[in-house]
């Protein structure tokens, strides 16, 4: 039998935007490691207000919440990718895929609030 | 001293009408030294041996696709893998991840359907032309490294994401040939055949991890053809 599976619990609709939104996000997880491995080498001592001035900042804010979604987009990709490869019990899946996306929205809404408020 | 070496075999056997479970078979066969032999040749000694021993041949050179073998754990075509080569005992099991009918023989009608399900033909709506379609020769070098495909499903047995997904991912042997009539410039289809692949399992469940050409005892590269239908996907999805 063949089975084409046009919606799914992907992150996208297609496998060309789970695919896209990979890269993407890697780019800004790469993006972001890279600029904080610049600014603790450019920093000779960091204290709490250095620490604080850089976090206060808008677009430090914004930068953030972009690492954010990037992370919990790409983890999710990853996930549903393995539980669908290895979890063959579709409710067992299910479970265990509606499990990890509450946990992830709570991530997304207390990463938002540490970050923004 | 002797003028024959001995090569030592362990042969996966499993007959379902006789043996609960699968099981290891020694087995060895004495060669004049210095002699080689393709492992389908030495198969055959075996089966001299023992006639209970079954497996799948045709062409015995590399062409027919009938004698895809895990050999000593890699995939490979018993007709063009010579026996010298490989570290003894040779161990040899049916192709990974297939139904075993017997011995070394697979049932491969999953593996077909999925080839089925690109349309594996030249798909062309130009109702009025009445001669023959003309490529010119740099448009047909697209297909070289692709045609030459004989189905042997080397890749396809040796590609986890295969394994795991059989249904829903066509796998290396299918998406090669799906990206064989996409290349065609004679084929009017491109459009449906992209639209068929785009979903999240046909072509992306490859994590690229290049078994397929590892394995390919054509020497051919599916990664590559299925690198060049997700750029077409890309570019028809921005």
């Amino acid at each position: 039998m063949v089975k084409r599976v046009l919606s799914s619990t992907a992150l996208g609709r297609t496998g060309v935007s789970d695919w896209l939104v990979q890269r993407v996000s890697a780019l800004i997880m790469l993006a972001y490691v890279v600029f904080m491995l610049g600014f603790y080498l450019g920093h000779s001592s960091i204290d709490f207000g250095t620490w604080h001035g850089l976090f206060a900042s808008t677009w430090m804010r914004v930068f953030n919440v972009l690492l954010l979604l990037s992370v919990l987009g790409h983890a999710w990709i990853g996930i549903w990718t393995v539980l669908t490869d290895y979890v063959k019990c579709a409710y067992l899946r299910g479970t265990l895929q509606i499990l990890i996306i509450l946990g992830f929205l709570a991530c997304l809404v207390w990463g938002i609030q540490i970050f923004w408020v | 001293m002797t003028n024959t070496h001995t090569i030592k075999f362990s042969v996966y056997r499993y007959d379902p009408e006789k043996d609960q479970e699968p099981y290891m078979q020694a087995m060895s066969l004495e060669l004049p030294k210095g002699s080689d032999m393709m492992l389908l040749d030495a198969l055959e000694y075996l089966k001299a041996q023992d006639q209970s021993l079954t497996f799948r041949r045709s062409c015995r050179e590399g062409v027919c696709g009938s004698d895809g073998l895990n050999i000593n754990g890699k995939n490979g075509l018993a007709c063009m893998t010579h026996v010298s080569e490989l570290k003894q005992p040779i161990v040899v099991r049916p192709l990974p991840g297939f139904p075993v009918i017997r011995d070394l023989v697979v049932d491969m009608t999953q593996f077909y359907r999925q080839y089925e399900a690109i349309q594996p033909y030249l798909i062309n709506d130009n109702k009025t032309e009445t001669k023959e379609f003309l490529q010119s020769p740099k448009d047909r070098e697209e297909l070289d490294g692709v045609y030459e495909c004989i189905l042997c499903a080397c890749c396809s047995s040796s590609c986890p994401s295969f394994w795991w997904n059989p249904e829903k991912f066509i796998g290396p042997a299918g998406l090669l040939w799906a990206y064989r009539f996409i290349a065609d410039t004679r084929d009017t289809a491109t459009e449906q055949r992209l639209a068929n692949l785009e979903d999240p399992y046909s072509l992306f469940r490859c994590r690229g991890i290049m078994n397929c050409v590892q394995v390919c005892p054509k020497g051919l590269n599916p990664t590559r053809a299925i690198g060049k239908i997700r750029s077409k996907l890309l570019q028809r999805a921005v």
